[in-house]
């Protein structure tokens, strides 16, 4: 299964730290030890928190050593999830579904008014490197439709008032840290 | 199992219970359409062409998965099903191209064929169509993936019959691709088969592309020529011109597949640099010249080899593609002239089994059970690299079987391991030894005095002990012997053994041999110790002697030991240095033409009529698929016309049939005859600088294969002294 040619010093040890390989042991040793595929999503999301949100070809290859399954496994899973980010995004990635019921309900309005505010297209980052948009698929909230995820917390029945809110909270979180990084830099 | 009784289309049909309801229709030849479904592979249901209306079920139900029930009543064409067909077919032609007329499938395209039989004839899509980014995977197939219709074949065949998942599934929905994912050429040495698996013309052969439509090609049945398995395939040409070589489904042989050297080889023939007529070389300058001039000279030099030196100074060597006729007549005439020295084991060191074992080298046990061993235990055998196919087998047999190595090699597998053991290349008898020690230990009965003597003394580990009690347990269990072990200085010991061991153990043994025609060769008699069907004969040179220690005239057929034998640089030195030497080539290129006198054209793979007797025993006799470029003739009328000038009697074969025929009665009179070994061979201890540490590349076993322009731009080709010619000569 694996790669004869695999250059050991990107074995995933040596790209993680013990506290993220201890993570993801643990999340292998809830499968059978035949089963092998399983944990490739809990390790994935591991890896993409320990690099900055986002994946990269180099640690997806390391994962699918370290879990003994083929390459092409791993990208499967990957590029199929729209929670695992395969370039660099920004600090807050605004995860807008379009999805049929986002759809219906006017998700593509809550994208361009995104896209009008931020002055960037869906996925792109803005140059300060703050907010990417994306569109997700299907988050399992059509109640709320048309809805977007941010940071974790989901923000649903929008409006255009609505996402200004949205933005201009973040953009208060993001003063606020900058603010407290100038403190402890004076400090 | 159990039988059910259901009805497909108002036919009653018998079928297993737990059978799918597509499998039971295809038996009775009741045809339903379908795309995902192989019966090869595992039952997918994602391309849903293959709905049907059961009776008393709501919707229609897909063919492939749904297991027949008793009683069950099915109709493929009632309006539901149709209806259904029609809505899977509209939405398969949503994103596929309207290219048909510029692609490579159209003719024999699946989806094209399906469309016009139960699709409908027009389409309410209006949207934009998608594109897939083509992928390059390499020089073999050739890829358009916004023809995909993510039916998975490929998918399924990496992951099921392969072992190695190259190909997959990313994205999601609107956005889902196959491919390799990061570009990457795919390394198996079986990959080629989805291009036969891709319904569409999503993969096609990239040799091949754009130079012939499917309906202007003809086939003519054939046997492939570059291992011992002897695949069934077919060569489709397009007036005289090799366009591609298929597969020929045998479930027997090769199945539904063909390795990729067996499917790309025939490009030597068309792009190699091919010898079109009859040459002599005068003071060092190659002259062409008529077949009477080039036989004559040939002949008269024969004469005066033979009769100077009583037969010793002049030798044939046969090359891996020679066709038994050929080696037939050729050890026969050259008896007959007065020398037996006759070899086609260039890559053999150790010769001391001669004129024992039996008249054939191979299988004791037909290939197709492999697919269901218990146990199977590989000796110095590179199954991916040496018979692919093979390979695939054992890999069916892992599923609940165990696979064993004792490689003394780093060997790549498709499957997994029980147990291996990686003796040093000259400890490999040694080490193969103490299996037997632990086998007699386990079952001390069933060894005679003397192998227990011989046996003495050596001692064996826990898992050596293991590997003999998987033999042991297993219903069926095998020992397969490599090529690798053909060539190994200790190759008689380690085939006693392995006989030894079988007997033991109650397993099957297999000696799986270089080349495609080993079995064949020694059938016809072209080895030193024995004439036709294990006649006798005085001992000749063997291939050793004659390449090492040097003769006065050689004559070559399609063999190259300048480059295919163990001493390579020894065999040109003396190749060079010899008073005559004639060769009988397809390939005007090479070094052939710094040694040889007179180079004679012969047809090569697919352009003669011949026989190859494979692994097991099997005689494959084939017809020429094409006719040989310019001069070249088959090989064996040039040996027969040979014959004749030598003033040789009974060379009046007017057909290779003849020629076969007479071999085989000579064969049916005596049978497969074994001499058994009395002594157990002696156990020498073989110096690591006299072993053999390498096999022939996968891509350099026989001048055809050497000449294969793609299959040598593949990861797997090594590199060779050969230059490839890309000039055509036709």
């Amino acid at each position: 299964m694996t790669d004869f040619n695999y250059d050991q010093t990107l074995h995933l040890k040596n790209l993680l730290s013990p506290d993220a390989i201890a993570e993801i042991d643990g999340w292998i040793k809830k499968y059978p030890p035949e089963r092998k595929r399983p944990p490739i999503i809990a390790a994935l999301k591991v890896v993409q928190e320990h690099n900055g949100n986002y994946l990269t070809e180099e640690l997806m290859q390391a994962v699918a050593e370290y879990l003994d399954v083929p390459h092409i496994a791993v990208y499967e899973v990957a590029t199929f999830y729209s929670m695992f980010h395969l370039n660099e995004v920004g600090k807050h990635v605004i995860s807008v579904c379009n999805n049929i019921s986002c759809s219906l309900r006017g998700a593509d309005k809550v994208i361009e008014h995104l896209q009008n505010r931020l002055n960037i297209k869906v996925g792109e980052t803005t140059d300060d490197g703050v907010y990417t948009i994306k569109t997700v698929e299907c988050m399992a909230a059509c109640g709320g439709a048309p809805m977007l995820e941010v940071d974790k917390v989901y923000h649903e029945n929008l409006t255009e008032e609505k996402i200004d809110q949205i933005l201009s909270d973040i953009a208060a979180v993001e003063l606020n840290s900058k603010e407290m990084s100038n403190v402890e830099a004076k400090d | 199992m159990g039988k059910v009784h259901i009805e497909i289309d108002g036919q009653k049909l018998e079928a297993e219970v737990g059978s799918m309801i597509i499998e039971v229709a295809d038996k009775a030849d009741i045809y339903i359409p379908r795309f995902c479904y192989h019966k090869k592979l595992s039952v997918a249901a994602n391309c849903r062409m293959c709905m049907v209306d059961v009776a008393n079920l709501p919707k229609a139900v897909p063919a492939c998965a749904t297991p027949v029930a008793e009683g069950m009543v099915i109709d493929t064409r009632s309006q539901k099903a149709i209806n259904a067909q029609k809505a899977v077919m509209e939405f398969l032609l949503i994103n596929h191209p309207l290219d048909c007329p510029v692609c490579d499938q159209g003719g024999e395209c699946e989806l094209q064929d399906l469309s016009v039989g139960y699709g409908d004839d027009v389409s309410r899509f209006t949207e934009g169509k998608r594109v897939v980014k083509d992928k390059d995977i390499g020089p073999l197939i050739a890829t358009d993936m916004t023809r995909c219709i993510h039916c998975t074949r490929c998918v399924r065949f990496g992951q099921e019959i392969v072992g190695i998942r190259e190909f997959g599934a990313t994205g999601r929905g609107e956005h889902m691709e196959i491919g390799t994912y990061i570009e990457e050429t795919v390394e198996s040495e079986v990959s080629a088969n989805i291009i036969d698996l891709c319904p569409v013309g999503a993969l096609t052969a990239k040799p091949s592309q754009f130079k012939a439509r499917a309906w202007e090609l003809r086939q003519a049945p054939s046997i492939a020529a570059h291992d011992c398995l002897g695949s069934n395939i077919f060569v489709h040409h397009r007036r005289g011109e090799i366009i591609r070589v298929v597969p020929r489904e045998n479930e027997s042989i090769n199945e539904v597949w063909l390795s990729d050297r067996d499917r790309f080889s025939y490009q030597g023939l068309t792009e190699g640099a091919r010898l079109l007529n009859p040459r002599i070389k005068r003071n060092g300058e190659w002259e062409d010249c008529d077949w009477q001039t080039a036989l004559n000279l040939v002949a008269s030099e024969m004469k005066r080899i033979i009769g100077a030196s009583n037969g010793n100074d002049f030798g044939i060597l046969m090359g891996n593609n020679a066709t038994t006729e050929e080696s037939y007549l050729a050890q026969r005439m050259l008896r007959k002239a007065g020398s037996n020295n006759i070899d086609f084991r260039t890559r053999r060191r150790d010769y001391t089994g001669d004129g024992r074992g039996s008249v054939r080298s191979g299988m004791n046990f037909p290939m197709e059970n492999l697919d269901t061993m218990d146990a199977t235990l590989l000796i110095g055998a590179d199954l991916r690299h040496e018979q692919p196919l093979t390979a695939l087998r054992v890999r069916k047999s892992t599923g609940y079987g165990k696979a064993m190595a004792i490689n003394p090699f780093d060997g790549e597998y498709n499957f997994r391991l029980s147990n291996e053991l990686q003796p040093k290349s000259n400890m490999l008898a040694q080490e193969f030894a103490c299996v037997l020690a632990a086998a007699d230990a386990l079952r001390p009965e069933s060894l005679n005095a003397e192998a227990k003597e011989w046996l003495d003394g050596i001692e064996f580990n826990d898992e050596h002990k293991e590997i003999a009690q998987n033999l042991i347990d297993g219903e069926a269990s095998c020992i397969l012997m490599g090529v690798y072990v053909q060539e190994h200085p200790q190759a008689e010991t380690i085939n006693w053994l392995a006989e030894t061991l079988a007997s033991v153990t109650d397993s099957d043994w297999g000696y799986m041999t270089q080349g495609c025609n080993a079995a064949g060769n020694k059938i016809a008699g072209a080895v030193p110790c024995q004439s036709a069907a294990g006649g006798k004969s005085e001992q000749g040179k063997t291939a050793k002697e004659m390449l090492t220690e040097g003769l006065k005239g050689y004559m070559l057929v399609n063999c190259e030991p300048d480059v295919e034998s163990i001493w390579a640089e020894q065999a040109l030195q003396n190749l060079k240095d010899a008073e005559f030497v004639v060769a009988l080539t397809s390939f005007a290129d090479g070094r052939v033409p710094d040694y040889a006198n007179v180079m004679l054209p012969i047809a090569g793979c697919y352009e003669t009529s011949g026989t190859y007797i494979n692994v097991e025993g099997k005689w494959q006799s084939f017809a020429a698929a094409v006719k040989a470029p310019g001069e070249a003739r088959p090989g064996w009328k040039v040996l027969r016309v040979l014959a004749n000038l030598l003033d040789l009697s009974g060379f009046e074969y007017e057909s290779s049939l003849q020629v076969i025929n007479e071999l085989r009665e000579k064969f049916d009179a005596v049978g497969d005859v074994r001499v058994a070994r009395k002594v157990p061979p002696p156990m020498m201890v073989v110096n690591e600088q006299e072993t053999n540490r390498e096999c022939l590349g996968l891509y350099m076993v026989d001048p055809l294969v050497r000449r294969a322009g793609a299959l040598q731009k593949t990861p797997k080709a090594s590199t060779h002294p050969i230059s490839i010619s890309r000039v055509k000569t036709r």
